[in-house]
C-alpha cells in the first residue's frame, strides 16, 4: 500500500476546455479520501488521471514512491471500480474476479485462492458461474468491487459506485465499503482509497476526510467534522450540510459594548457568545451562514432575532423544516417536531435567533470564512 | 338454485348492451387482422415461390420442367441432381465448391480480421488526421465499383497474380469493404467504453482489450460481417469471370454457368439441382449464425 500525492495537476481536454486547474492533494496510506462536489466539477476527470484513463496536461501524479504520470493503467498499481459496473458481459463472474490476474500470468492455484478469498469476503460465492447479466444491480456491484480487491491494488479508485443503486441498498454497500476498508486496516494492509461522490451523505460517512471540489479547483480538504464545524468557505458552508446552510447577505457593524451587529432589512442583531473573538473588527457588508439547525425560533418580538414571516412548513417526521422570508431573504430553519408550536402556519410572524456559537460570516466577494480567526487560540 | 340461475339471468341481460357493442368492437378487429395477414401471406408467397419452384423444379424430369408451372415434380426424380454432380469437365461439382470455399474462407476471415482492426482504430483511438481518413474511407462506400476493376486489374497482372484466387481474397485482408468498417464503427461507437478502461486498469494492452473483450461483445455485429461476406462470395460472379480463366480453378458460380454454355440442349434439371446445391452453403450459413444474432450478448456488462 502507498500513499498518494498530486501535485498541481491540470487537465486540458482535446477541446482546450480547462477541466482541472492545478490541484494538490495528498492521500496518506490507508486513507479514504473522498472526492465530493456538484456535477462538472471535474471529480471524474481527476480520477481518470490517477487511474490513467485520461492523460495528464501538467503536474505530477506520485503513488508511492513512483511518479505515474507515464505509466499505464495496468503498471500503476490501482484498481478501479466504475458507476456502471463495467462487467465484462461475456464472462463468467469468476472469470471477471480473475481476468487480471490471469494476465498477469499468475499460479492458477494462486488464482483459485484468491477468487475464493474475495468471494467469501464479498458473499458472490454461489454467483461465480454466473453472467453479469443475471445479476442483479447490488451482485453486480459486489462483483465488480471483488474484481479491484482481487488485485490487492495500493490504491483504490472509485467513481460514484453506488449511484446506480436504490436508496436501501446504497446504505448498505456504503457500510460494506467502510467495513472492508477498515477491516484491510485490521489485518495490516492498509488500503489508500480515492472515492468519488456527489452525494454528501456518502460522503460525511465514508470518507477519513473530504476533499470538496468545485470547477476544477479544491475548495477545502478536512475531516467531516472540520467541514461541517469550520467551512473554509461559503461553497463549502453550502454544500455540505443538509437542509442546506442559510446564506445571507447582511451589514457588519459594532454595538459599543463590542458585540458584533448583524443588519438586515433594518433591523440589527447582536450576535453573543465568542462570535467578536472569532472575526477581525470589520464592518460591511458580509455574508452570514447559520445552518438551519442553528436557529431559533422564537416569537417575533423577542430581542435579537430576525422577524420573518413564515412561507412554508414541510412535515418530515421527527422534525419540520421552516421556510421563512425577512426582507429579501429566505431562511430554513428546523425545528424538532415535539418543540414545534402548532398555531404556526404559513403567514405568521415569528422571531428567528441565531446561535451565536454557531455562526458563520465569510467575505462577501471572497466568500472566504472570516469567522474562524480566534477558535484556534 | 334456480334463484341464483334467475340472478345471473338478470346480470346477463344488465350486460348484453355493453358486451355487444364489445363483441362487434373484436369481431372488427379479428377481421382486421386476418385482412392483413391474408395479405401478407400471399406477398410472402409470391415472393418466395420461384425459390419454391427451384427446388421442386430440380427434382423434375428435364421434359417435364417446361410442361408445368405448378412447383411439386409429378414423378421426382434425382437424376438431376447426379448427372449435374459430375457435370462436362472433367471435375465433379464438388471439385468446385471446394474452389469457391478457398475464396470464400480467407476472405471472410481476412475481412473480419482487418475490419475489426480498423473499426477498432477509429472508434477508440485518437490520432492525426483521424476525421479526414475516416472521411476517406466513407467516401470510398460511394466509388462504384466499375471505376476500380481496370486498374486493379492492371495491378494484379503486373503481380502476376491471374488466374489465382489472390485477386479476389487479398484486397480483403486490408479492410476493403468500407461498408464493414462503418457499420463496426457504428456498433462500437454504442458500446460503453468502461468495459474496456476495466481491462486496461487490469492490466491489459491495446491488443489483448481488443481480443479478450471488445471481440467478444463484437461477436453479433462480426457474426453478421461475415455472413454478408460469405454469401456475396458465394454469389459473386464477375469477381471470378474477370480473374479466373482455367476450368479447374472455377468457383460455383462459374460452374454454374458453365453447365448452361457447355451442352446443346440445356440440361435445365441439372441446372437446377446444381443451383440449389449452391444455394445451401449460404443458407446452411445463415441458420447457423442465427442464434447469435438474436442472442445479442452485448447487454448485461454495464447498467443503463
Ligand atoms: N472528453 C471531454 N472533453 C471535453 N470536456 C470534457 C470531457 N470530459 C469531461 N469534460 C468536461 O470536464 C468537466 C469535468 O467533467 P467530469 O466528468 O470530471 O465531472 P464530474 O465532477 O465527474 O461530474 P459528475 O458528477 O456529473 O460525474 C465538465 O465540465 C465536463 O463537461
Ligand atoms: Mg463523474
Amino acid at each position: 500500500m502507498a500513499h498518494l500525492s498530486l501535485k498541481s495537476v491540470e487537465k486540458v481536454y482535446g477541446n482546450s476546455f480547462k477541466a482541472v486547474h492545478g490541484i494538490d492533494l495528498e492521500v496518506a496510506e490507508g486513507e479514504f479520501m473522498v472526492l465530493v462536489g456538484p456535477s462538472g466539477c471535474a471529480k471524474s476527470t481527476t480520477l481518470r488521471m490517477i487511474a490513467g484513463l485520461e492523460t495528464i496536461s501538467g503536474g505530477e501524479i506520485w503513488i508511492g514512491d513512483r511518479l505515474v504520470n507515464d505509466l499505464v493503467p495496468g503498471k500503476r498499481g490501482i484498481a478501479m471500480v466504475f458507476q456502471n459496473y463495467a462487467l465484462y458481459p461475456h464472462m463468467k463472474v469468476h472469470n471477471n474476479l480473475s481476468f487480471g490476474l490471469k494476465l498477469k500470468r499468475e499460479p492458477k492455484e494462486k488464482i483459485r485462492n484468491a477468487t475464493a478469498e474475495v468471494s467469501g469476503i464479498l458473499e458472490i460465492g454461489e454467483l461465480l458461474d454466473r453472467l453479469p447479466k443475471q445479476l442483479s444491480g447490488g451482485q453486480a456491484q459486489r462483483v465488480a468491487l471483488g474484481r479491484a480487491l482481487i488485485k490487492q491494488p495500493e490504491v483504490f479508485l472509485f467513481d460514484e459506485p453506488l449511484s446506480n443503486l436504490d436508496a436501501k441498498l446504497r446504505a448498505s454497500m456504503r457500510v460494506r465499503i467502510t467495513d472492508l476498508h477498515k477491516r484491510l486496516r485490521d489485518e495490516g494492509r492498509p488500503a489508500t482509497v480515492v472515492y468519488v461522490t456527489h452525494d454528501q451523505v456518502e460522503a460525511m460517512t465514508m470518507g477519513d476526510r473530504i476533499c470538496v471540489m468545485k470547477d476544477g479547483r479544491i475548495m477545502q480538504v478536512a475531516d467531516p467534522a472540520t467541514l461541517y464545524e469550520r467551512p473554509a468557505n461559503a461553497f463549502v458552508a453550502g454544500f455540505i450540510g443538509m437542509p442546506e446552510m442559510n446564506l445571507v447577505p447582511v451589514d457588519l457593524s459594532w454595538s459599543e459594548s463590542g458585540k458584533p451587529l448583524l443588519e438586515l432589512s433594518g433591523k440589527g442583531v447582536a450576535i453573543d457568545e465568542g462570535l467578536a473573538r472569532r472575526i477581525k473588527k470589520k464592518s460591511g457588508k458580509v455574508q452570514l451562514g447559520v445552518r438551519p439547525q442553528h436557529i431559533e425560533v422564537t416569537t417575533p418580538n423577542a430581542d435579537n432575532c430576525f422577524v420573518a414571516t413564515i412561507t412554508n412548513l414541510e412535515f418530515m417526521g421527527h422534525e419540520i423544516n421552516l421556510h421563512a422570508r425577512s426582507g429579501d431573504a429566505d431562511f430554513v430553519a428546523v425545528i424538532s417536531s415535539e418543540r414545534f408550536d402548532k398555531s404556526l402556519q404559513r403567514g405568521s410572524k415569528v422571531g428567528l435567533k441565531p446561535v451565536g456559537s454557531k455562526v458563520h460570516l465569510f467575505d462577501v466577494d471572497t466568500g472566504e470564512n472570516i469567522s474562524l480567526a480566534s477558535v484556534d487560540d | 338454485m334456480s334463484i341464483s340461475s334467475q340472478n345471473t339471468q338478470d346480470l346477463t341481460a344488465n350486460t348484453t348492451e355493453a358486451s355487444l357493442t364489445e363483441r362487434r368492437r373484436r369481431r372488427r378487429e379479428r377481421i382486421s387482422v386476418s385482412l392483413r395477414y391474408c395479405l401478407l401471406i400471399i406477398f410472402g408467397l409470391i415472393m418466395i415461390y420461384p425459390l419454391v419452384w427451384l427446388i421442386g423444379a430440380s427434382f423434375k424430369s428435364n421434359n417435364e420442367i417446361f410442361s408445368s408451372p405448378w412447383f411439386w415434380p409429378k414423378e421426382p426424380t434425382t437424376q438431376g441432381y447426379v448427372d449435374g454432380w459430375k457435370t462436362s469437365t472433367p471435375y465433379t461439382f464438388g471439385h468446385f465448391f471446394l474452389n469457391s470455399m478457398k475464396i470464400a474462407i480467407p476472405k471472410v476471415i481476412g475481412t473480419a480480421i482487418s475490419s475489426t482492426l480498423v473499426a477498432y482504430g477509429f472508434a477508440r483511438f485518437e490520432f492525426p488526421g483521424k476525421k479526414v481518413l475516416f472521411a476517406i474511407l466513407i467516401a470510398t462506400l460511394l466509388l462504384p465499383d466499375v471505376v476500380t476493376r481496370i486498374p486493379q486489374y492492371l495491378l494484379f497482372r503486373e503481380l502476376g497474380w491471374l488466374d489465382t484466387y489472390l485477386p479476389l481474397f487479398v484486397p480483403q485482408w486490408f479492410a476493403w469493404e468500407a461498408f464493414f468498417v462503418f457499420m463496426l464503427v457504428q456498433f462500437l461507437r454504442a458500446i460503453p467504453r468502461e468495459m474496456e478502461e476495466a481491462s486496461r486498469v487490469d492490466g491489459a494492452n491495446s491488443l489483448q482489450t481488443l481480443i479478450f473483450i471488445v471481440v467478444p461483445i463484437l461477436a453479433p455485429a462480426l457474426v453478421s460481417v461475415c455472413l454478408f461476406q460469405f454469401m456475396w462470395t458465394m454469389n459473386d460472379f464477375l469477381g471470378p469471370l474477370i480473374y479466373i480463366s482455367t476450368v479447374e480453378n472455377y468457383p460455383v458460380s462459374l460452374a454454374l454457368k458453365l453447365s448452361i454454355d457447355a451442352t446443346e440442349a440445356f440440361n435445365w434439371n441439372q441446372i437446377l439441382a446444381m443451383t440449389v446445391l449452391a444455394l445451401t452453403p449460404s443458407l446452411v450459413v445463415f441458420f447457423m449464425a442465427q442464434k447469435s444474432f438474436i442472442e445479442g450478448i452485448s447487454t448485461g456488462g454495464v447498467k443503463g
